[in-house]
């Protein structure tokens, strides 16, 4: 029987759903002209959850309902960026919802939904938790990429993306009932037991590879990253930002799960899959972005690459390597908001700002803007002494101790090809002449630009003093 | 005499039917709904084999699950379904290339 404690444990997932509920009953009960009160109370929300999260963090791991929840230090790093990205989220993407007539309670309760969904994804103790939580993330993220009805791009990224998910899941599910056929048990804590103590048979390393499929489809690893282009380009740039942080945070998480805490006896049979999906990965992300001319879709690739360099903290398989993967992850989520939130706040009215050319000689006609969106590009590029620089550094490096030099060679080459792109974009807003006519001015939000110039400074001094963060990181997977 | 094997193999006929289903299919969005559901349906008899043979009643309850998310997917699937129709006037999987690069 469920005991108060269980409750207690749960209490930020249990908190958001009773919020997320009472926003659908706001919404429906409020005029469309009081939407922003919506608005201002699901910021509040979010952040209260971070509050939450933060202030019962146990000293040491716990489970609740009989080991189907596990509240450990890890899950609550993921839990607060991923709270804190959607409500940078929020912030970013209200003068953009208001100007398409997007700005609707839907928005809301769906990307609290679907961070509800991220945050029992990042904290499943059992197969039966991580399907759940997956599936609540993925069905909310179908929805938002569909927000905007009357885009036949929209749609037709939601669609793609809806056949696309439903397939990794059926993969990821195929290799879960495998190794529950193996093992005997969907508990993740036993799964692990059973791994170390009885050894592998054919049949768990054939469940094994469907799992990493499936896993690979939701990080969006080449050769499954088909659908990251079409669904960052197609998606309402709101709904983007969701799916290239949050979305990734809960990826991580999961993989994290899944190849560690279930399957961590088998270390030595997933390093090599994924050292391949890296090294592809890192090819195809960061070449195919060069001949891009929608930054959206540049972005798409640049997501590609980078979870190329987020495996190479994987391959490690050992505290430190996750460490490194874990700060990628967090330090990838910041550098999206950071560069997909200029685009919003660049965007207008019929005028989606989403081609490179659009931001030709943005220096001249908004100088600030053009130094956030400088920040956050060479942060992608990884440009020291930016953040992206040292979180860089740290897979590389993670990937010699696992003994695979040929393979943080392979990063390091890739880095250098990914710079031209990334530059590419600095170029083009600092040395071509603006477009005649154009307006390119930020959004007038103050909060907006306020919370953007901070996410986006964050980038530098976090590359500057980096120690915190790490130090927390590594903390998480020492015990 | 029925075995495991007998069906293990069931299921990953049918998960083969339903990943064909889905790559070959050049005609119609609405049969790769059907596909989908196929496939879920592959994992659910593995897992009630598995349940059965192991007796251990954990993969059954996991079924219930996969059926309910199940019924929840194929409602938002044709949800987005009807909005392509109403954006693009076509199901036609050829057709929807709009995005390239």
């Amino acid at each position: 029987m469920p005991t108060f404690n269980d409750i207690l444990i749960m209490l930020p997932e249990f908190y958001l759903v009773a919020a997320a509920c009472l926003l659908l009953l706001l919404d429906a009960w409020m005029k469309p002209a009081q939407r922003n009160i919506l608005h201002w109370v699901s910021v509040l929300v979010l952040l209260v959850g971070i509050y939450l999260v933060v202030a019962g963090q146990p000293d040491a791991p716990v489970s609740a309902f009989g080991g189907m929840f596990v509240r450990d230090a890890t899950a609550e790093i993921l839990k607060v960026f991923m709270l804190l990205c959607t409500a940078l989220i929020f912030i970013f993407s209200r003068p953009y919802m208001v100007d398409r007539k997007l700005f609707q309670g839907e928005f809301y309760t769906l990307m609290i939904f679907a961070t509800i969904g991220a945050m029992l994804l990042v904290s499943a103790g059992n197969l039966v938790m991580v399907y759940l939580g997956l599936e609540l993330l993925t069905l909310c993220s179908y929805g938002l990429v569909a927000l905007n009805r009357d885009s036949p791009l929209s749609s037709e990224a939601a669609i793609k993306y809806f056949v696309l998910g439903a397939l990794s899941s059926g993969m990821l599910l195929y290799g879960m009932s495998m190794v529950y056929g193996a093992t005997g048990t969907l508990a993740l804590a036993e799964l692990h037991g059973a791994v170390v103590h009885a050894g592998m048979s054919n049949l768990m390393v054939f469940g094994l590879i469907f799992m990493i499929v499936g896993i690979s489809f939701k990080l969006g690893v080449a050769p499954f990253h088909m659908w990251i282009p079409d669904v960052y380009q197609g998606a309402p740039t709101s709904v983007t930002i969701f799916v290239g942080s949050t979305s990734k945070l809960a990826a991580f998480g999961m993989a994290y799960r899944l190849l560690e805490s279930g399957m961590g006896g088998m270390a030595g049979q997933w390093q090599m899959m994924l050292a391949v999906l890296a090294v592809a990965s890192l090819a195809i992300g960061n070449l195919v972005a060069i001949v891009q001319t929608n930054l959206k879709r540049l972005l798409a690739y640049s997501t590609i690459s980078h979870m190329g360099y987020l495996l190479l903290g994987l391959v490690n398989a050992t505290p430190e390597g996750y460490a490194a993967a874990m700060f990628y992850a967090i330090c990838y989520a910041l550098m999206s908001t950071a560069a997909f939130g200029v685009i919003l706040a660049l965007a207008r009215a019929g005028f989606e700002c989403e081609e490179i050319d659009d931001f030709k000689g943005l220096n001249q006609r908004s100088p600030w803007m053009a130094f956030l969106m400088m920040l956050a590009m060479f942060s992608l590029a990884g440009v020291p002494p930016m953040f992206g620089f040292f979180a860089k550094l740290l897979v590389l490096q993670s990937a010699i101790h696992a003994g695979m030099m040929w393979l943080a060679l392979v990063g390091v080459v890739f880095a250098i090809i990914g710079l031209y792109y990334y530059l590419r974009v600095v170029k083009v807003m600092y040395f071509d002449k603006p477009v005649e006519g154009q307006e390119l001015r930020p959004q007038a939000d103050g909060l907006l630009r306020a919370t953007l110039s901070v996410n986006a400074l964050v980038l530098l001094a976090l590359g500057l003093y980096w120690g915190p963060l790490l130090g927390w990181c590594r903390a998480a997977f020492a015990g | 005499m029925i075995t495991l094997s007998h069906f293990i193999v069931l299921g990953a006929v049918l998960f083969c039917i339903a990943v064909a289903g889905l790559f070959i299919n050049r005609k119609n969005v609405i049969v790769l709904l059907m596909a989908i559901e196929l496939m879920l349906l592959a994992v659910n008899m593995n897992f009630v084999a598995f349940s059965r043979f192991l007796g251990d009643v954990g993969g059954q309850v996991f079924v219930f699950f996969i059926l309910t998310v199940a019924a929840a997917e194929s409602a938002i699937g044709l949800a987005i379904l009807v909005l392509l129709f109403r954006n693009r006037s076509t199901v036609n999987v050829a057709e929807i290339d709009s995005m390239k690069g």
